[in-house]
């Protein structure tokens, strides 16, 4: 077997898994599992030469990283995050309407003194003469909080890193205020959280990707087209 | 640095010995404090910031760890470990390796792996004393090591501190001054915001809330929230306190009530920031501005300039030397005169050797009292490479 022209990376579970399938199949250029249905390799119909890999939407975004694929689908909130060097690594060839979330600052609805980032500062200073230490933030999108809090202007702070159940952090008392992903609110509602009104890091989606390094020859770069015409349909 | 030659390798040994012979002899007991540290610790103290600099990981235990990136807070635990109610003196001394992450790529006067030697004293009261002390004693340390040609920098964050209580503001301009000095960018923003006499921004709930309880007490105004959480349904969840929230809608009703500050005070403010001169001279002018505008700092420009004599008397040649007043806001630890010693050839962000005053570190790390605390830290491969390129 020869190898691919192109490998592009494909979530493989979950709502982006069905909804990049989709989006294939609307676009003439149905997706194909090699071998049994739990495969991790695949095939675009009518693109031979296109490999179809099933990976992890966070590991998309290290293959992309180290250019062994040549496109991939992820969420932006996970490539911003990973990436130091966003602009110099991948290119955002297409966002693909679904996977859509906000990474977003809460606070406890009760901080009714507190409304935007600025306050963030102030309360920083008071908790840290009231209880000795900095304000804690739970998150798992440490990057991201750690560039918008510098761009704020807020630093009395520091990170808890939180993996799951972040909305409950701040009530059991191991972080004041969250950075997360909230699509509806209606979990932040229920946990007691409101959002700041300067406080949206990030509106995120999945996106077609391009890896800025690897190999691009002349039938890559055709594919890549191609691959971008069907998604856009 | 990724490897190094047997000969390189002797060369630093060979420095370091020297420079811990000469601080044992001054009085330091050699300690060799853990290398991989809780990231918690640093957190804390330095702020997020770290983790754009530190080498942090998970280990297999799930606990937050880092390789050191200083040994000052390190010594610092060593010392109230030794000393759990912290009312001994100890003065230490180390030699050992600090581990930095640097974004551009490691260099060689930005390795990401190098050794510091250095030395703290803690718990000795006569402040004055141990400022002195320890300046001398790395000015020496450097000299012996073969440095000729290299100048001093100093700064002193208890000016500051001096300077916002000489203005006569109120606690909570107090306290946010403070604050925001560790924090250059806003800071100048809240300067600019002085100046201006910009008010605060009137945002609906908090200034609707503020003006109910404007004329209340702290103990009216906390009824006051509480009764508005009550009514909205709202939990009062987390750790922080009804005392708090109340107390800074409080300070909102008096930032709304109350005149702008006047903008001298942001001025006067700018103006001893950017004081930089050789430290007589600097002196002169920050007494000049505050004569000026009507303050008395006497007793902390007092403080510095006896120090400047006591140095001189003791044969540290301060005539290559500069006053700074910004100098010394990166770590927020430090309260009081900090230094640095800049060999030529290498700029202001590559001293070879630094150091201050920090009396609110170890209270912060868990001491049960204040324990003055002042140390020195030599960069010894920029000492090296200093002297070898003949500075």
């Amino acid at each position: 077997m020869s190898s691919p022209a192109l490998v592009i990376a494909v979530p493989s579970k979950g709502r982006l898994k069905e909804k990049a399938a989709a989006l294939f199949e609307q676009g003439g250029m149905p997706l194909r599992v090699k071998g049994h249905e739990r495969g991790y390799r695949g095939q675009l119909e009518g693109l031979p030469d296109v490999e179809v890999e099933y990976t992890s939407a966070a590991e998309i975004v290290h293959q992309l990283r180290a250019g062994r694929v040549h496109l991939g689908i992820t969420g932006e909130d996970l490539v911003r995050e990973t990436l130091t060097d966003v602009d110099g690594t991948v290119e955002f060839l297409k966002p693909l309407g679904f996977g859509h979330a906000d990474v977003i600052v809460a606070v406890p609805e009760c901080w009714i003194d507190v409304a935007s980032m600025a306050d963030l500062e102030d309360v920083a200073e008071q908790f840290a003469r009231s209880h000795g230490r900095r304000l804690r933030v739970a998150t798992k999108y440490m990057n991201l909080t750690r560039r918008f809090f510098a761009k704020k202007g807020v630093t009395g702070y520091r990170i808890v890193e939180s993996v799951g159940a972040t909305e409950a952090t701040p009530a059991t008392g191991t972080s004041e205020l969250i950075v997360d992903i909230t699509s509806t609110g209606t979990t932040l509602k229920a946990n007691h959280l409101k959002v700041l009104e300067d406080g949206l890091i990030l509106q995120s989606q999945a996106h077609l990707l391009a890896a800025k390094t690897g190999v691009w020859d002349a039938r890559a770069r055709e594919l890549r087209e191609a691959v971008l015409g069907a998604l856009s349909k | 640095m990724t490897a190094e030659s047997a000969k390189a390798f002797e060369a630093l040994e060979g420095q370091a010995r020297a420079l811990l012979d000469l601080f044992a002899r001054a009085g330091y007991e050699p300690v060799a404090p853990a290398i991989i540290q809780p990231a918690g610790v640093f957190l804390d103290q330095i702020g997020e910031q770290v983790r754009g600099r530190t080498y942090v990981f998970t280990d297999l235990a799930g606990e937050e760890l880092c390789l050191r990136p200083d040994l000052t807070v390190p010594v610092s635990r060593l010392y109230l470990e030794r000393h759990p109610q912290a009312d001994e003196k100890a003065r230490y001394s180390y030699n050992g390796p600090a581990f930095r992450f640097q974004p551009l790529g490691p260099s060689a006067t930005h390795p990401r792996e190098f050794r510091q030697a250095g030395i703290e004293c803690f718990g000795v009261p006569d402040k004055e004393n141990a400022d002195i002390e320890m300046i001398r004693l790395a000015v020496e340390a450097v000299k012996s090591a073969g440095l000729r040609d290299f100048s001093l920098r100093f700064g002193d964050i208890a000016l500051f501190y001096a300077l916002v209580d000489a203005l006569q503001l109120p606690k909570r301009w107090r306290n946010k001054l403070r604050h925001y000095f560790w924090r250059p960018p806003v800071f100048h923003a809240l300067l600019d915001r002085i100046a201006q006499g910009t008010r605060p921004e009137p945002d609906t709930l908090a200034t609707a809330l503020a003006d109910k309880i404007a004329s209340a007490d702290q103990a009216r105004a906390e009824e006051i929230v509480a009764a508005y959480l009550d009514a909205q349904g709202i939990p009062l969840a987390g750790n922080r306190s009804l005392r708090e929230i109340a107390e800074r809608l409080l300070d909102h009703a008096a930032d709304l009530r109350a005149d702008p500050l006047p903008q001298e005070v942001g001025t006067v403010i700018d103006y001893v920031l950017t004081v930089s001169a050789p430290p007589r001279e600097a002196c002169d002018k920050l007494a000049m501005i505050a004569k000026g505008a009507g303050l008395d700092i006497d007793a902390g420009l007092g403080a510095i300039s006896r120090r400047f004599d006591r140095l001189e008397g003791e044969g540290v040649d301060l005539s290559r030397a500069t006053f700074t007043a910004e100098f010394g806001r990166k770590l927020e630890y430090y309260s009081g005169l900090v230094f640095q010693i800049e060999a030529e050839g290498l700029d202001e962000t590559e001293p070879v050797a630094g150091g201050g005053r920090y009396d609110n570190l170890l209270t912060a790390l868990g001491a049960p009292r204040p324990v003055p605390a002042v140390g020195s830290a030599i960069h010894t491969e920029r000492l090296l490479a200093a002297v070898e390129g003949g500075a």
